[in-house]
């Protein structure tokens, strides 16, 4: 099935039904939005303040909010850093500024190919890894800046 | 263990108990059965290959009657994985790789060890065979992580073979819910989620507010990085917090319940779904639970990363669909909750010691810790610590001997500097205060708390100023926005400590940095604002001296904040090997060929530290 | 009715009211920047703050947000207080060092200086437009977006709303006019911090003057069901 034809619309409806419509899941809602898109386009979040029957202006500060969700279109892969306490007493921080250093972007941006996001997330719970770097979900761990240049090869 | 047949909604606790009774009957104790860690952390360093070959090598030598393969939660040895627990014997192998595999599956069938998986215990030099002689496990009172190695959290029989869903039946068919109340009172269970409230009082309160309808909430919005206790569990034993939840509600009156676990969680996330899924299908949530006539439905909702939503305010706003601020708590939630309702919210670990106490009486529970802190606590032991992982300890441990003892001490026989405890909210807490006991209270008094139960180690190489400057970092991204002070004055602490780190500190930072924190700690709306100054106050109360070392003096003297670090090279002890030429991301460092040392540009440095990461010779300094 | 304390005045109020309310009905001045009668309190400012005693209790409460309750002691004003608001002054002084609200009010609290590295802006987060707009106007046109130091007030996506109806409440509520608007002919100019719309004025049938945004008058021609022509003519030439 090509998801990519269907209209917005119809992608919307079938996400605010699986959740009843409920306007209290709205955070859910745009998180299977956005695993659709890769992103909140804004005709799919206009389509969920109709749906729902709440104003635009919740829907938009709920995605601006929080940090889960993009309202621009994401690289191809997602880099993770993690910057949780332990990662960062480890170095992480050394480790994200290589990152950003090599692709040429900050934490938050996409490089201009499209190819990666960058992003930091605050400890997802592999402490003992520490600094820990997950790209499309594949975690790598005891991070150091001269291991990023290997890292990041393979990626396109 | 061969496929076993859907379940059955039960009807009674009679039914319930014959169930268990069937599935204890169809295991034999005896088997040999390989429990392999699939918590977040061991997958992280490769578990999933390991439990595959695990797979693979059992059915390709037709072992599967013989020998099950058990993939649970996390049983806290986390430096260690991946682990794998031979039962019954608990034979610990650790590191363990999918190469590994074969050899261990033969071993097992040969009811032989194989000692090169075996932990070797760093003082003694000696291998260790079982689990519990692991000196990680020995001071440790696992009464809520051990039941982790022994289920598999995506299969409900675990729970029940083990005694799971005796203390509801207990509940919802001997006891009333004012008499839940006052067990769980007697008990001194204090919240496990920072706030240490008395839980009993907290649901008595609910109950007792005005009002039709009572929301039941789980938190596990665990969001003090560096922290995964949280993790665990719902991982690794959602059903013992499921049960909490229900004997909550029943004592409460509630009927509706929502765990809500952080979006950066998603194994979490699918085990509690399907958690809730097989105790909906075997009767235990739903209507009509076990014929009792109280009914408990559950649902899972996901945060959108967002700190502030472990705020128990913001949390119900983000419940309704509303952005993540807090409220001001002049009344309080269990009055006026999720929307406007009377609301009872606790943390994760909270609702699991619910079963326990309940099970084994509260007089039992409030023998285990101190006067004042009751039970034991889940810490995420992390940082510069030898044996990184989940520990759960009784109340009224030293820090000492959760560190040294448990932890395992310093890596590379470093000097101990501070442990902060209690997230961003806490405090650092230095080596003449390690002999405190570990209790809500004594923390409170020398600056820091308990918090969730983060410990993150530092040793002499980790700077206090940068340190302080990490979270308040952290709290001003986090920061909801609403109010003044927790907006504008983490935005200019930030800036301040910026400012320090970089060498730019002026005369009167401190004192600046001191009035600020006293505005946020009156005038913030919620904790996160009010405790934000905390890490900066302890640092600044038993680590002045650096801070005055960066300012006065521009220097760092734990040699990490980058302006103030400078890199060289020891000519004395360089061969020439040329390893960090090659590490150099910016080639500041010159190849002078062999035996001769290398030169190092200090123009184009860009203190990265790559060269001093990668020498073992001790070569580059960092000054 | 109930009786309590503030500076060691007896004054009896309705139950339900705030603290700030009953101190304004008795000349008692506490400062507050985000609140205002036409709508629901959101004690974001933290300028209201005082000292509530309850029993043993003492604490610092946002005035406009506590309910008053029998016997309850407040302060509107001490050291602890005096110096938290001065803080705070300085905090939203150095966030608006070039507006005369914040500047005046400043001043009024003692505060000339500010220790910190100077912004420009004008908006102070206090989201009165957002509550008038939500729960006066009914159209929740505008919110706070982002988060943290982040937060701003816009349109979603910073792109003219479709729900807006130029009414100007937003600019009439702002306590630093951050917002505000000109009409100048035919079109009214709404500029708020990051972005503004344009509105087409109605004109009058009679004198011929530009007097209201059009979509304002269809709104409340739809919202009070009145006819279509209810407002052809201005307000000075209707009969």
């Amino acid at each position: 099935m090509k998801t990519k034809t269907k209209p917005a619309k119809q992608k919307v409806k079938t996400v605010l039904d699986r959740h009843q419509r409920d306007r209290g899941m709205l955070v859910a809602i745009l998180q299977d939005i956005q695993a659709e898109y890769n992103y909140l386009p804004k005709k799919a979040l206009t389509e969920v303040s109709q749906g729902l029957d709440i104003p635009l202006t919740q829907v938009y500060s709920v995605a601006s909010f929080f940090k889960a969700f993009s309202l621009k279109p994401r690289g191809r892969h997602i880099i993770n850093v993690c910057l949780g306490t332990a990662c960062h007493v480890r170095g992480a921080v050394r480790v994200l500024d290589e990152i950003e250093r090599r692709l040429g972007i900050k934490a938050g941006g996409t490089t201009k190919d499209h190819r990666y996001t960058l992003e930091t997330v605050n400890c997802v719970g592999a402490c003992a890894l520490g600094p820990i770097v997950i790209i499309d979900g594949n975690y790598s761990g005891e991070m150091k800046a001269d291991g990023v240049k290997a890292l990041l090869k393979g990626y396109k | 263990m061969g496929k076993e047949k859907v379940l059955k909604r039960l009807g009674s606790p009679q039914e319930l108990e014959a169930l268990r009774a069937s599935i204890v009957k169809s295991r034999d104790p005896k088997q040999a059965c390989l429990v392999v860690c699939g918590g977040t952390g061991c997958l992280a360093l490769g578990a999933q290959k390991v439990i595959t070959a695990f797979r693979r090598e059992l059915k390709e030598r037709g072992l599967e009657d013989k020998v099950s393969l058990r993939v649970t939660g996390c049983p806290g040895f986390c430096e260690r994985g991946p682990l794998v627990v031979v039962k019954p014997e608990n034979i610990l192998y650790q590191q363990v790789k999918s190469e590994d595999v074969a050899e261990i599956v033969s071993a097992t069938v040969k009811g032989k060890i194989v000692d090169r998986l075996l932990y070797t215990d760093p003082g003694t030099g000696k291998k260790i065979t079982y689990e519990s002689d692991v000196p990680f496990y020995k001071k440790q009172k696992r009464l809520l992580l051990s039941d982790n190695s022994n289920i598999d959290p995506t299969e409900i029989r675990d729970y029940l073979a083990l005694g799971g869903y005796a203390a509801l039946s207990k509940v919802l068919f001997d006891l009333s819910p004012e008499a839940v109340i006052k067990e769980v009172k007697k008990s001194g269970l204090r919240g496990r989620g920072g706030g240490g409230f008395p839980t009993g009082v907290k649901w008595e309160s609910c109950r007792q507010a005005p009002g039709d309808k009572r929301y039941i909430i789980c938190n596990c919005d665990e969001g003090d990085p560096g922290a995964f206790m949280d993790r665990s569990l719902m991982e690794g034993n959602p059903h013992s917090v499921l049960e909490g939840m229900l004997i909550g509600a029943y004592a409460i009156g509630g009927h509706e319940g929502y765990i809500y676990v952080r979006n950066e969680y998603p194994l979490a996330v699918r085990n509690a779904e399907i958690a809730v899924k097989q105790a909906e299908e075997l009767g235990l949530l739903g209507k009509n639970i076990l014929g009792s006539g109280f009914d408990f439905d559950i649902k899972i909702s996901r945060g959108g990363g967002a700190f502030v939503c472990g705020e128990s305010t913001a949390l119900m706003a983000s419940l309704e669909g509303k952005v993540g601020e807090p409220r001001a708590k002049y009344v309080h939630t269990v009055e006026k909750g999720l929307w406007e309702q009377p609301t009872n919210l606790n943390n994760v670990e909270t609702w699991a010691n619910v079963p326990l106490i309940i099970e084994n009486g509260a007089d039992w529970y409030a023998k285990i810790g101190t006067a004042g802190s009751k039970g034991t606590k889940i810490f995420s032991l992390v940082g510069k610590i030898n044996n990184t992982g989940l520990v759960e300890v009784p109340m009224g441990i030293t820090l000492r001997e959760v560190i040294y003892d448990i932890g395992g001490g310093i890596p590379e026989g470093k000097k101990f500097k501070a442990v902060q405890t209690g997230g961003p909210s806490g405090g650092c807490i230095p080596e003449d205060k390690l002999d405190l006991p570990v209790d809500f209270d004594e923390l409170d008094r020398v600056g820091s708390m308990m918090g969730s139960g983060g410990m993150i180690v530092m040793d002499e190489n980790s700077c206090m100023v940068d340190i302080a400057k990490y979270f308040i970092s952290f709290l001003e991204g986090e920061s909801c926005g609403k109010c003044v002070p927790c907006r504008e004055g983490l935005k200019r602490m930030s800036q301040i400590l910026a400012r320090i780190t970089e060498g730019k500190g002026k005369d009167g930072d401190i004192d600046l940095l001191e009035r600020l924190s006293a505005t946020l700690v009156d005038s913030s709306l919620c904790a996160l604002g009010s405790t934000a100054p905390n890490p900066v106050l302890t640092t600044l109360r038993y680590f002045r001296d650096e801070y005055e070392a960066h300012i006065k003096d521009k220097r760092c003297p734990a040699g990490v904040c980058k302006e103030l670090v400078t890199y060289l090279i020891d000519e004395k002890k360089c061969p020439g090997c040329g390893l960090c030429v090659k590490a150099c991301p910016v080639e500041a460092i010159t190849d002078m060929g062999k035996k001769k040392p290398v030169v190092l540009d200090q123009e184009k440095c860009i203190k990265c530290g790559a060269c001093y990461d990668v020498c073992n010779l001790g070569a580059v300094i960092r000054k | 009715m109930v009786t309590l304390t503030i500076d060691g005045r007896k004054v009896q109020a309705e139950e339900g009211a705030t603290i700030l309310e009953v101190a304004e009905d008795n000349n008692i001045y506490i400062p507050a920047l985000c609140s205002n009668e036409a709508v629901k309190p959101y004690g974001a400012c933290r300028l209201c703050l005082v000292e509530v005693t309850r029993g043993k209790r003492e604490r610092l409460v946002a005035s406009c947000l506590y309910e008053v309750e029998e016997g309850l002691k407040v302060k509107t004003n001490s050291e602890r207080i005096a110096s938290n608001r001065k803080m705070l002054m300085e905090l939203l002084l150095a966030r608006c060092p070039n507006n005369k609200e914040i500047q005046d009010l400043a001043h009024k609290l003692g505060v000339d200086g500010t220790s910190f590295e100077l912004e420009d802006n004008d908006c102070i987060l206090c989201a009165l437009c957002v509550r008038a707009c939500d729960e006066v106007v009914g159209v929740s046109a505008i919110s706070l977006v982002n988060r943290g130091v982040d937060r701003a007030m816009a349109t979603p996506f910073y792109e003219p709303s479709d729900v807006c109806i130029g009414c100007g409440s937003c600019a009439y509520v702002c306590p630093t006019g951050a917002i505000s608007f000109k009409d100048v002919g035919d079109t009214r100019y709404i500029k708020w911090p990051k972005n503004g719309m344009e509105f087409k004025l109605k004109k009058c049938k009679t004198c011929g003057r530009y007097w209201a945004p059009e979509k304002q008058l269809d709104y409340i021609i739809k919202k009070v069901n009145l006819a279509p022509d209810a407002f052809d003519n201005c307000p000075d030439c209707r009969d």
